[in-house]
């Protein structure tokens, strides 16, 4: 009871708080929710299997034990990187015992019974993934670090696809029966989201440049484009329909081109007056924001308007820009979804089906590369954010 | 030599700067000093034609300004401004490069100049030539915007507030900085300051401005014994005007060769040529000697100046 070992015990015993709450949720997840659920086929309720019911004890002991000491690691641990490695242990580990479930429930040659992920399931990958994020801020890692983190990532992932390791496993049952579409489909999601990103940018960077310029038509536009983007997608993507179903039978030309009332140009033209508002905003806000002293030395040096638009201003607005794409960007990879109900294409397609279909394995299917993409350019873009800044602020 | 005549500029129906003539010497330091609002930065910013003039031209080395375009015309000119404006997203060596890559200069000729002018200005390149802006100190900082403006050798200098935004001991030493700069290049500068003992420091001339109107323009020690305006009196004070006008005077100038009569006893005060004879009266007064030697760097002694020489000389006429 002396003041050393009180001192002493209260840094043992200082439990981290996130990883206290991930750990009674990951251990009512493992006791109480289903880590599988068996259905008969892709369509029907299915029966809930819990941990223990799942998989032999040959399989779970060792799961157990992986997740046990990623859950010690995130109460107690003092290492970020012992956080950051177990957590990524624990996600492996809950990712393969599904496998191993699915691949053990299924009898061999069956294609119609489905195995899906359960709740229990869900969330513990959830937990270990939000334990490995922390951990990994925690670690404060610079750009260069985030991509390679990512692509180690990303690596591992599609090899454990490519190996066929989960492939007894529901939503890839879909993956199969649509494998023909999936990857078209996923090329037309990011030819959408990215095409019109890098039509709003050629559009949206001029125009915030002029509300820079002129100050007196800064807020009308930005007006305007706040209003455009009240307007809930879906009705966006209806209201688009009919001046271009009439242009496109007005000008031959413009249904030479492909343009409809339904299909990718309306998607796009949504798309694209979605994107506008953050990149001129951005746009303008960064041009504001460079230190006028810099441009009147510039100009009192003999810089030309242009040299000081190209030398100065934009490269010192540039972090502001890039933050207003990333919003865009991870804004358009979402939306794109949508696109999918107005015959656009796209990963959406998966989610329209499976929602028609009552299949949840195939709404599955269409989302999760979604949010992965998402979060993936989300990281790719901060990264090339704070390497700009890193360079100079 | 920069000769201004009948230099205006009008805003619709106000007249900021009216009529302004002057001519600053080459090779000299000419301190535009008056209150905020009097037009000196306006008169300033027409001379690179940042500000264009309603009527009156400016000739630089013959050349009238308005014959060639403007930022042709800036290159030539050096330019530093309050705040020194340097560009954050550059290093210390890209930034004084600036002009010179506008002109063309091939990289090993540019790079040579950079690195005399941060030896010049005590920034060891090694250390400062890759470091940015944020990464320097305020004075740091106001010595590269001097570097960059002296980059392409310019025959002429013009300086905006240059030291307003640093502290007292800082500011003394650039304008030391300034006066080696001026010994070394002969560059021809035209200072704007609102700061009357920044303008006797630096100014071999000083056009006093209120109003849009130079008052008088001559040498700083005229401004104390022959004030052209009652508005002159007033900027340059009464209070100090006696020890102004010792300040404004060199000890060498002053010093007699014969050591004075009664020569003094214990030890005698010694100061430096160059020291003003406000520095020497002071020197006296603290170590209580009536005379001190004038010697010069390598401790000869050049001459005598006694308290009695020294007072003759801050006396109004």
């Amino acid at each position: 009871m002396n003041r050393v070992a009180t001192g002493e015990s209260r840094s043992l015993a200082r439990p981290d708080p996130l990883g206290l709450a991930l750990f009674a949720v990951g251990a009512v997840a493992l006791a109480g929710l289903p880590f599988v659920v068996f259905k008969m086929n892709r369509i029907v309720p299915g029966v809930p299997l819990d941990f223990g019911a799942a998989l032999p004890s040959r399989l779970a002991v060792p799961c157990l034990l992986v997740c046990a000491l990623s859950a010690a690691a995130a109460v107690a641990g003092r290492s970020a990187w012992l956080r950051l490695v177990t957590a990524l242990g624990g996600l492996a580990a809950v990712a393969a015992a599904a496998a191993a479930a699915a691949d053990r429930l299924t009898p061999p040659g069956n294609l119609v019974f489905r195995i899906a992920p359960g709740a229990g399931c869900w969330l513990l990958l959830a937990c270990a993934a939000l334990l490995a994020v922390d951990a990994a801020m925690q670690l404060r890692p610079g750009p260069i670090a985030r991509v390679l983190g990512l692509v180690i990532c990303l690596g591992a992932t599609g090899m454990a696809f490519s190996r066929g390791v989960f492939d007894d496993l529901s939503i890839m049952r879909e993956y199969a029966v649509h494998a023909h579409r999936f990857a078209a489909e996923a090329l037309r999601h990011l030819e959408l989201a990215f095409g019109s990103l890098a039509a709003a940018v050629a559009f949206a960077l001029p125009l915030g440049l002029m509300c820079h310029r002129l100050p007196s038509l800064r807020a009308p536009t930005l007006s305007l484009l706040n209003v455009v983007q009240t307007i809930p997608s879906i009705a966006l993507f209806g209201i688009l329909m009919a001046p271009l179903a009439a242009l496109s039978a007005a000008v031959p030309l413009a249904a030479k081109l492909g343009i409809e009332g339904i299909g990718a140009a309306p998607a796009v033209v949504a798309l694209f007056l979605y994107s506008l508002l953050p990149i001129v905003a951005n746009t303008a806000l960064g041009l504001q924001r460079v230190s006028p002293a810099a441009i009147e030395a510039a100009r009192g040096m003999g810089l030309t308007e242009g040299q000081i638009l190209r030398g100065i201003e934009l490269p010192l607005a540039l972090p502001a820009i890039l933050a207003g794409i990333r919003i865009v960007l991870i804004q358009n990879i979402g939306l794109t979804t949508i696109a999918a109900l107005i015959g656009a294409g796209g990963l959406g397609t998966f989610v329209f089906q499976g929602i028609g279909q009552t299949a949840i394995d195939l709404v599955l299917l269409g989302a999760l590369p979604t949010v992965a993409l998402a979060v993936a350019s989300g990281v790719l873009l901060d990264a090339l954010i704070e390497s700009i800044d890193r360079s100079r602020a | 030599m920069i000769e201004i005549e009948r230099l205006t500029k009008a805003y619709g129906g106000t007249t900021v700067v009216d009529e302004v003539s002057f001519t600053v010497e080459r090779g000299s330091i000419t301190v535009v000093v008056g209150t905020s609002g009097s037009g000196k930065s306006t008169l300033l910013r027409m001379i690179n034609r940042l500000v264009e003039p309603s009527a009156g031209r400016v000739r630089i080395d013959g050349r009238d300004t308005a014959k060639e375009p403007a930022h042709l015309l800036r290159r030539r000119i050096g330019y530093v401004i309050q705040g020194n404006g340097l560009f954050p997203h550059r290093t210390v060596a890209q930034n004084v490069a600036t002009v010179p890559r506008l002109l063309g200069w091939d990289e090993t000729r540019i790079a040579v100049r950079v690195r005399e002018l941060l030896e010049l200005l005590q920034l060891d390149p090694r250390d400062y030539a890759d470091k940015f802006p944020h990464q320097l100190s305020g004075g740091q900082q106001q010595r590269v915007g001097v570097a960059r403006a002296l980059a392409a050798e310019p025959a002429v200098v013009l300086m905006d507030e240059p030291f307003g935004a640093l502290d007292p001991i800082i500011r003394a030493k650039a304008q030391q900085d300034l006066l080696e700069v001026r010994r070394r290049y002969g560059t021809t500068v035209v200072v704007v300051t609102h700061d009357m003992d920044e303008a006797f420091r630096l100014g071999d001339r000083v056009a006093v401005m209120s109003r849009g109107r130079v008052l008088q323009y001559d040498r700083p020690a005229a401004l104390l014994t022959r004030p052209a305006d009652p508005f002159v009196t007033q900027l340059t004070g009464v209070a100090d005007r006696a020890l102004r006008l010792l300040s404004l005077r060199r000890a060498a100038e002053v010093a007699t060769a014969s050591s004075p009569s009664d020569p003094p006893i214990g030890n005698t005060a010694r100061v430096r040529e160059d020291a003003s004879l406000r520095d020497v009266l002071s020197e006296l007064l603290w170590s209580g000697s009536p005379a001190a030697a004038v010697v010069d760097a390598e401790g000869r002694t050049l001459g005598w100046l006694t308290v009695a020489a020294i007072l003759a000389q801050a006396r109004a006429s």
